[in-house]
């Protein structure tokens, strides 16, 4: 575990000095909830609709963050560096999925008051504790996958075209889980039924992928 | 053109376990194009091996292979006792690479770099072995500035150190000179040069100097073995004609 450390702290630290990822993911969510909020022409959001606008926008904001995870590698050098080490590869994927992971917490930090703000009217303190569960669940599979693929595109000259048509369809159940277990959550009244259930959905994403992206990276770093 | 004749390493199976490099009919490729073809060679523990060709004529292929960043596609490597890629795990922790790239974060200071890749390679009282290597190459001023604030030639040797914080038995230098003024090459010299006490593998175009530092010589051209002889059988007047003017 300590490679896996050390690479994350370093990812973080990179990411305070610079503040590359994070406030570009903030401020994409923030910018997509102004536009959610005129172009739909509607104060309160409650259900279906309210959680499709969540997670759309987190989504959107997170392909920003996975875009730019291995970008200091690849420009810096630090892939070679990296490589070189006697330690697991898959040591990078687990660091890079922690950073990702604290990068949509830290957007969710900022994008869920401003959701509320926007869409909700009151119910939004009731439902938080879950809908925190439900965000966990959802950003270790937006991050594992997130990871895999941009370790994937980041060789590639069209990194930025290729990633999220990689994404997209390979995190869409994480959205219909996360879409799904968060609907209730957001209705009026409040309703706890059938969450469990997509949050089994979404842990089973999570472990599934996890254990894949574990298994295949160490080929996708070899020559 | 007067280079002596390419004689691949006739290394025994017997012999093998002593080279701490091995190359024997190694090739490589990029797609269609072989970048090394059917190269062979071989180094003693503690001896350098200085590689000169043209630009494309296949150093950098054959260093990276050395630090197990690419694999060979036909032949057999064989590094410090170890086969690669089969045995990369047990080459990784003995190998020092410094390459065209400082491998360093521009975001984060020298000291923060080194203390990183200290971690890495688990060395054992990383901050006292960073605050001497700083001390070597006279940058324990500027250690704690971000990379990017500083010079392509302090960069270098902060990279200096980096190649050598975890005390590799070999080194992989291609060309640890650049960007350095006489005073820091002289200084990271200690580190690098041939008192290092590591077998050297040493890519450079100074003709003269890589000379006086080679044990052995291997002169590439286009991916194919130029020369390969001991130092002393070979002249600057015969790498000058590998260089020939033609480019691969």
């Amino acid at each position: 575990m300590r490679p896996v450390g050390a690479i994350l702290r370093k990812d973080l630290l990179v990411e305070l000095r610079t503040k590359e990822s994070v406030p570009s993911m903030a401020i994409f969510a923030v910018t997509t909830f102004v536009i959610f909020h005129f172009g739909l022409d509607r104060d309160r959001l409650e259900g279906e609709l309210a959680a499709g606008v969540l997670w759309v926008t987190i989504l959107f904001a997170a392909i920003l963050g996975i875009n730019r995870i291995f970008v200091a590698e690849r420009e810096q050098g630090g892939f070679d560096g990296i490589l070189m080490a006697p330690i697991e590869r898959t040591s990078l994927l687990i660091a890079k999925a922690g950073a990702l992971f604290t990068y949509l917490l830290a957007l969710e930090l900022v994008a869920l008051p401003v959701f509320a703000l926007f869409f909700l009217s009151d119910g939004f303190w009731e439902a938080l504790p879950r809908l925190l569960v439900v965000a966990v669940l959802a950003d270790l599979g937006l991050a594992t996958v997130g990871a895999l693929l941009a370790s994937i595109a980041v060789h590639t000259r069209a990194r930025d075209l290729l990633l999220p048509l990689l994404l997209l369809p390979l995190t869409l159940p994480v959205m219909i889980g996360a879409a799904a277990a968060t609907k209730p959550l957001l209705s009026i009244p409040l309703e706890t039924s059938g969450v469990g259930k997509w949050l089994a959905v979404l842990a089973l994403y999570d472990l599934i992928f996890g254990l894949l992206a574990y298994a295949v990276f160490d080929f996708l770093m070899e020559d | 053109m007067e280079v002596e004749q390419a004689e691949p390493a006739q290394v025994s199976e017997g012999e093998a376990g002593t080279e701490a490099i091995l190359l024997r009919e190694v090739t490589r490729r990029y797609g269609e194009r072989e970048a090394l073809h059917a190269v062979s060679t071989s180094l003693e523990a503690g001896r350098t091996l200085a590689v000169f060709g043209p630009n494309g004529a296949g150093k950098t292929t054959l260093l990276r292979m050395l630090a197990t960043l690419l694999v060979p596609h036909a032949g057999t490597l064989r590094v410090l006792g170890s086969d690669l890629p089969r045995e990369s795990h047990r080459v990784r922790p003995l190998v020092g690479f410094l390459s065209h790239d400082p491998l360093l974060y521009r975001d984060l200071s020298g000291r923060e770099n080194l203390a990183f890749y200290a971690q890495l390679y688990e060395v054992a009282d990383a901050a006292a072995r960073i605050a001497h290597l700083l001390e070597a190459t006279g940058m324990t001023r500027r250690a704690d500035e971000p990379i990017r604030n500083l010079s392509r030639g302090m960069a270098q040797r902060l990279a200096v150190c980096r190649a050598v914080l975890h005390r590799p038995r070999l080194l992989l230098l291609d060309e640890p000179r650049a960007h350095l003024d006489p005073e820091a090459a002289s200084a990271v010299d200690g580190l690098i040069g041939p008192g290092s006490d590591a077998t050297r593998v040493l890519v450079t175009h100074d003709v003269e100097h890589g000379l006086a530092e080679a044990d052995r010589v291997l002169a590439l051209r286009a991916g194919h073995v130029a020369a390969d002889a001991p130092a002393a059988h070979v002249s600057a007047a015969d790498i000058r004609g590998v260089y020939g003017g033609a480019v691969a």
